[in-house]
Parts: structure tokens; C-alpha cells; sequence
């Protein structure tokens, strides 16, 4: 299964197409199969070679039939022996306006009869319609029709009667109008793809000329991919289901840390204002019958009052399963699809974090995920992946043919990490941990201040405050940046400890959320002993002060390997490491040895 | 562009398209050589040629071509340019 992002890597998929088909048919995952007819206007082997492929990535294996070369209406009007005996389960029309019988000299016919031109030209494919659905009684799916490049009558090639965008217009707007009344007959709308790819780009003289390709060979996928998608929703095979993220994604910034006060949702803000169109996008798909989850990690607590925010377009009674808690998350989909009676397999996945959806989909390849520098970007992407097509066929009478069973697909797939430290291996992790620099100072500060659930002392600093620990020479600091082969996550984490003698008391020890269950904290840990050694500090003192946050990080200083010296009543503890005892703790992360110098 | 640089990136193209990693070709190459290689591969594979070096053949060079080499020969002078 191939979890293919848009836009699409059109080149790359045409020119590997042989080996990805290969390895598709190899996955040993069962497929329902299907014959289609193609019924084609211009030269169509490379859109049935990629629309193989895509419908095999949807879990079908098609057979097919292909027309003599533009001898689509006569093939469908007056029958083909070799057409009957394939008995198609699904026909594509596959015609462009390069089969529109145009009028062949515009300004010497009046305009009733050009009007009447247009009602024949329609009238031909209606009857290629008709006949092939009284033969066949099968789906019919028929390309509309794409603007060309050229307009002779400059902006009245629209509206003229004689102009060939009137003449193209008018045919779409028929064939939309047999597709509302016939059930049965979809539109595959090149019409949309065309001017979404450019139509200038779209249309390739040359191929035509040359091999009578209809459009720009770099621009097949998307037409197959676009049938694809109608074909897999006629059998059931839609997603059912999104999951989505909560913080960055649902509202701007991190409620565990800001608090509900602190994130932005609502029009009050730019920023605020694109994650309500975000919210009210995906609502208008739970109105489709899509069913809404939370897969976030937060605190339940945290998550509900963010979907109670007054600006929230969603709210809690809009999702039929909250996951909000700091499991992994492609557990948290598994969670909600058995809770649901659903399979992963309905799932799209919808964070922010490219890194969350990488381990989902690595665990769980069924489920689409969708990461997303914008949220419009993951609006374009929902729609354009066109996960939930929707064709007017009860998708519950056809899922009565499908011919496996869904348990017997999950066994085939294998996960793809054998261990939760492969995922983290495979993620090529690299941190800096050094000393603190003047250029990281405000940085760091700003850290110290938005910090709360990672953060054991939530000690706060000012910008003079950290300056005065930067310049002394009484304090061991740290600071860690995360790579990874996602992108940088900038700096993650801070350590300052105090020096008294051969001791040093931790004052202050954080780490964004964004890199939880990454091993960053252990690499942290590791480079503060190192540092300890260089300096003849033999112990390390530690203290967790409790708040109403950072429960996460109650266990911390036992999962680091010190022992507790002080409970206090109120949950405060107090820790100690002999560092004579100590093992290095990570093994996933690449730290680089930076400079260890004191003050640059 | 250096003939035998092209050369391997051409191989690479072609062992894609063709899905054969086994598959060599050299200047004598023509259609005849490679079993898959039918009229409609060949549109593939032209198009996979051009955007692997960021150009493109004219009209009367696709079906001018008699064989690999002087599908090199283009390569080769049109990355000049």
C-alpha cells in the first residue's frame, strides 16, 4: 500500500509505474476484481497503465478492455463482439474536446442552427449513454470537457454563440444535468483537473500530433487517479472516517502549555481565522456523514476545553470517539476503530507533525495520513486525495460484492518496524547539545516561559535573569536542537543546574512536547553527566514541583535512574544521582559533540 | 553534458521504465533490442527521457531516432545549450 501525497510526483510515478504495479500485485493482500471497458477517443494505454495502478493501491485489480483507436461511439452504438464477451463491470468514456465535433465554419450558419449544432453534438454522447446502459446495465463514466487553450473570440468565446468555450460550456452543463437524473452515470470532471493543472500545461500539441494523447503525458496520473477514486467509491471503498490532531491543527498552539486562553481559534486573529475555516471545512464533512475522532496527545482534561472554546466551530458532541491521552498514536486509531467497529482502513489521519503521521502510517499503512504546513494546505490535499468521493450508488449494495473479507486483508499486512527503537532509528535523528549561546538566549528564555508539561521546576526566567545565569560562571546550562530527517524541530530542551562543590542541583529542566517519546530526554541526561565529569561533580540533586500540568514528568527523575530522597505532602519530590553509578541512556539519537566552552 | 554521464542516466531511465535493473544499452540500442519496448512504452519512455534531462525532443527527432545513440547525440547537444 502506497500512501501517495499531493500533488503527485507525476514523473516518478510513470517512470517506476512497471516496478510499483510488481510490488503491489506481490503484497499478497486480496483484491476485488473488476473488468473495465475503456471506450476511448484519443491514444489510452498510459491512462489505463496508471489507473491500474492507483486501483490497486485501492485494494482492486482491474481487467481490461480497451476501443480501437477513436472507435469509442461506434464500439458502444452499434456493439462489438469483443466488447459483449468481455461483459464489463464498469465502462470509462474516456473522450476530451479533441472528439467535440466543433462547428466547422462558425459565422456562416445562423444562430439557431448553431444552437441546435450544440443539442446534436450532446445528443451523440447521450446516445452512446443510453445504449450502452440498456446493453450493459453497469456504472458509465464519461470525461466532460476541457477548455482549450486557444480562445479566437477573445473573452466572448464564453458567451458567443459561435465560440468554441460556449460550445464546451454548454455540453458540461448538459451532461451534468443527465448525470443528476441517471443513476448509474458518473462524470469524471477533467473540465476541474484541467484548470487546477493549468490549462495551458494541459494541452500538448506535440503528443497529440505525434501519438494522438489528448493531454500532456505528465498529467495522465491525475486524470486516472481522478477515475480511480470514483471507481473504489462505487465499490465502498471510500474512507469512512478522519482523525484528527488537536493542537497546531485544530486551533493554533499548544493548550497543554497556553492553557485555553492562550490558543487561537475564532476570527479575532489572522492566524485564528484560518484554523475556524479549517474547523468549518471539516465539519461540512461530518454533514457528509463523515465520522469525526481526536487522536491528540493532551490531556482529556486540556483537549475538551479547547473543543469547548467559544470560537470553536467543532465541539465535543461532534466527534464520535475522543482519544486524548499519550499513547502512541496509531494505537489511539486503532482504540477509536474498534470502539466504532470500523477498520484502520477507513482512516485519515489528519497532524501537523509530519513525524506523527510517519509512525502512523508505519504501523498502520491502511490508514491515509495527511500532514500539512497550513491548514489550507491540508484542506487542498482532503479534497484533492479525494478520499470520499460520492457516487450516487448505495455503497452498501455494493459493498454486498465485495468478495473477501476485511480481517483477511489486515493479516496480510505486515507492520513495517519490527520495535518502536526501529521507528525511532529509522527517523535519523541528530541532536546539538552544548553550552548555552548569545544567539539561542531569547530563545531559551521564551522556553522557560511557555514551557509546562515537560518542565520539572517550571522555573521562569526574564531575558536579565537568564542573562545573569548566561554570564556566570556558578551555573551548568544545556541546550538541545532536534533534527530529524523531517526538518529541524529547532530547540526542544533546556538544563540549568547550579554548581555547589561536587554537587549540581537542577533548577530548571524542560522539553517541548513536540518531541516526546523520542529519547531526546536521554540524550539530555547523557550530556549533562558528561559534563558533570569535566567539572569533578560526582552528584547530581534534582527536584519534580508539582503544578497542575506537568504530571507527565512526576516519574521522570526514577525513569532517569535516581533515587528519591524527599516526598513532600503536596507531591513535591526530591531526587539524587550518583553519578559514579551511571549508563549511558540513548542509543537512537546522533549527538553531536559541540564545542563545551563556557562563555563565547 | 558528458556523453557517458548521460549514458548512465539514460540506463537509469531506461531500467526504470522497462523495469529491468539487469538492462544495459549502448549506442546501438534500438527498439528491436529491448522485448517491452512497443509504440506505447515508447511514449513512456520519451517522456521519462525528457524529464529525467530536463528537455525536450522535437517532433521530427522522436521519430527520427533510429537508436540510443543518437537519442545520446540529442541529450548530449541540447544540455549544451
Amino acid at each position: 500500500m502506497y500512501n501517495f501525497d499531493f500533488p503527485f510526483d507525476n514523473q516518478s510515478i510513470l517512470r517506476n509505474r512497471k516496478k510499483i504495479v510488481k510490488s503491489l500485485l506481490n503484497d499478497g493482500s486480496l483484491r476485488l476484481k473488476t473488468k473495465i471497458a475503456v471506450l476511448a477517443g484519443s491514444t489510452a494505454n498510459d491512462i489505463i497503465s496508471s489507473l491500474e495502478l492507483f486501483l490497486l493501491n485501492f485494494g482492486i485489480e482491474p481487467q481490461f478492455y480497451l476501443s480501437d483507436y477513436n472507435k469509442f461511439w461506434e464500439d458502444g452504438v452499434f456493439g462489438n463482439a469483443e466488447l459483449d464477451a468481455f461483459s464489463p463491470d464498469i465502462i470509462y468514456i474516456f473522450t476530451t474536446s479533441r472528439n467535440i465535433n466543433f462547428f466547422s465554419q462558425p459565422f456562416s450558419i445562423s444562430a439557431d442552427t448553431a444552437n441546435k449544432k450544440i443539442s446534436e453534438e450532446f445528443e451523440r454522447f447521450k446516445l452512446l449513454w443510453i445504449k450502452l446502459s440498456e446493453k450493459f446495465k453497469c456504472p458509465i463514466i464519461q470525461n466532460n470537457f476541457e477548455l482549450l487553450p486557444y480562445r479566437q473570440l477573445g473573452n466572448s468565446d464564453c458567451w458567443n454563440i459561435y465560440g468554441f468555450s460556449n460550445f464546451i460550456t454548454t455540453l458540461n452543463f448538459k451532461m451534468s444535468d443527465y448525470a443528476r437524473n441517471n443513476n448509474g452515470f458518473f462524470i469524471n470532471d477533467i473540465n476541474y483537473l484541467s484548470a487546477c493543472y493549468g490549462i495551458e500545461k494541459w494541452h500538448d500539441n506535440e503528443v497529440w500530433c505525434m501519438y494522438k494523447c489528448a493531454m500532456s503525458i505528465n498529467a495522465v496520473p491525475e486524470v486516472s487517479y481522478s477515475v480511480a477514486c470514483i471507481i473504489k467509491s462505487i465499490y465502498g471503498k471510500n474512507k469512512k472516517v478522519i482523525a484528527l490532531d488537536l493542537d497546531n491543527t485544530l486551533w493554533d498552539g499548544v493548550i497543554g502549555d497556553e492553557g485555553v486562553d492562550g490558543i487561537e481559534i475564532g476570527n479575532e486573529t489572522a492566524v485564528g481565522q484560518s484554523f475556524s475555516e479549517f474547523q468549518k471545512f471539516i465539519k461540512a464533512y461530518s454533514k457528509l456523514g463523515i465520522i469525526l475522532t481526536v487522536c491528540s496527545k493532551n490531556d482529556m482534561d486540556n483537549a475538551i476545553s479547547g473543543l469547548n472554546h467559544p470560537d470553536s466551530i467543532l465541539s465535543p458532541s461532534d466527534f464520535a470517539s475522543i482519544k486524548a491521552n499519550w499513547d502512541s498514536k496509531d494505537k489511539n486509531i486503532e482504540a477509536s476503530a474498534s470502539e466504532l467497529s470500523l477498520l484502520t482502513d477507513s482512516f485519515v489521519f489528519v497532524d501537523d507533525n509530519p513525524a506523527e503521521c510517519s509512525i502512523v502510517t508505519s504501523q498502520l499503512p491502511e490508514v491515509s495520513a495527511i500532514s500539512f504546513e497550513s491548514v489550507y494546505d491540508a484542506m487542498y490535499k482532503l479534497s484533492r486525495l479525494d478520499f470520499f468521493e460520492i457516487t450516487s450508488i448505495s455503497s452498501d449494495d455494493m459493498k454486498r460484492a465485495e468478495m473477501y473479507t476485511a480481517n483477511a486483508k489486515r493479516s496480510a499486512q505486515q507492520k513495517q518496524f519490527a520495535s518502536y527503537d526501529d521507528y525511532l532509528k529509522s527517523l535519523d535523528m541528530t541532536a546539538i547539545i552544548e553550552d548555552f549561546k548569545p544567539v539561542y538566549l531569547k530563545r531559551i528564555t521564551q522556553l522557560t516561559n511557555k514551557s509546562n508539561q515537560f518542565n520539572l521546576t517550571t522555573k521562569r526566567y526574564t531575558d536579565s535573569e537568564m542573562l545573569s545565569v548566561f554570564q556566570s560562571n556558578d551555573f551548568v546550562r544545556l541546550y538541545g536542537r532536534l533534527e530529524d530527517k523531517f526538518g529541524d524541530n529547532g530547540i526542544v530542551s533546556v538544563i540549568i543546574g547550579r554548581k555547589f562543590n561536587n554537587i549540581l542541583d537542577i533548577e530548571l529542566w524542560l522539553m517541548s512536547c513536540r518531541v516526546l517519546k523520542r529519547n531526546m530526554e536521554f540524550a539530555m541526561l547523557d550530556c549533562l553527566v558528561k559534563k558533570c565529569l569535566d567539572l569533578n561533580i560526582s552528584e547530581i540533586h534534582g527536584h519534580y514541583l508539582k503544578t497542575s500540568k506537568n504530571s507527565m514528568v512526576s516519574e521522570l527523575f526514577r525513569d532517569f535512574g535516581f533515587t528519591i530522597t524527599e516526598l513532600l505532602p503536596n507531591g513535591d519530590s526530591s531526587w539524587k544521582l550518583m553519578i559514579s553509578d551511571y549508563k549511558q541512556k540513548n542509543y537512537s539519537i546522533n549527538v553531536k559533540e559541540s564545542e563545551f566552552t563556557k562563555n563565547e | 553534458m558528458n556523453r557517458s554521464d548521460a549514458l548512465k542516466r539514460l540506463t537509469a531511465v531506461f531500467q526504470d521504465v522497462f523495469d529491468d535493473s539487469s538492462l544495459s544499452i549502448s549506442d546501438s540500442t534500438t527498439s528491436n533490442d529491448i522485448e517491452d519496448w512497443d509504440s506505447i512504452e515508447h511514449i513512456t519512455l520519451i517522456s521519462s527521457v525528457e524529464n529525467e534531462f530536463k528537455m525536450t525532443f522535437k517532433m521530427r527527432e522522436v521519430s527520427g531516432m533510429k537508436n540510443v545513440g543518437e537519442m545520446l547525440n540529442i541529450i548530449c547537444e541540447r544540455a549544451k545549450k
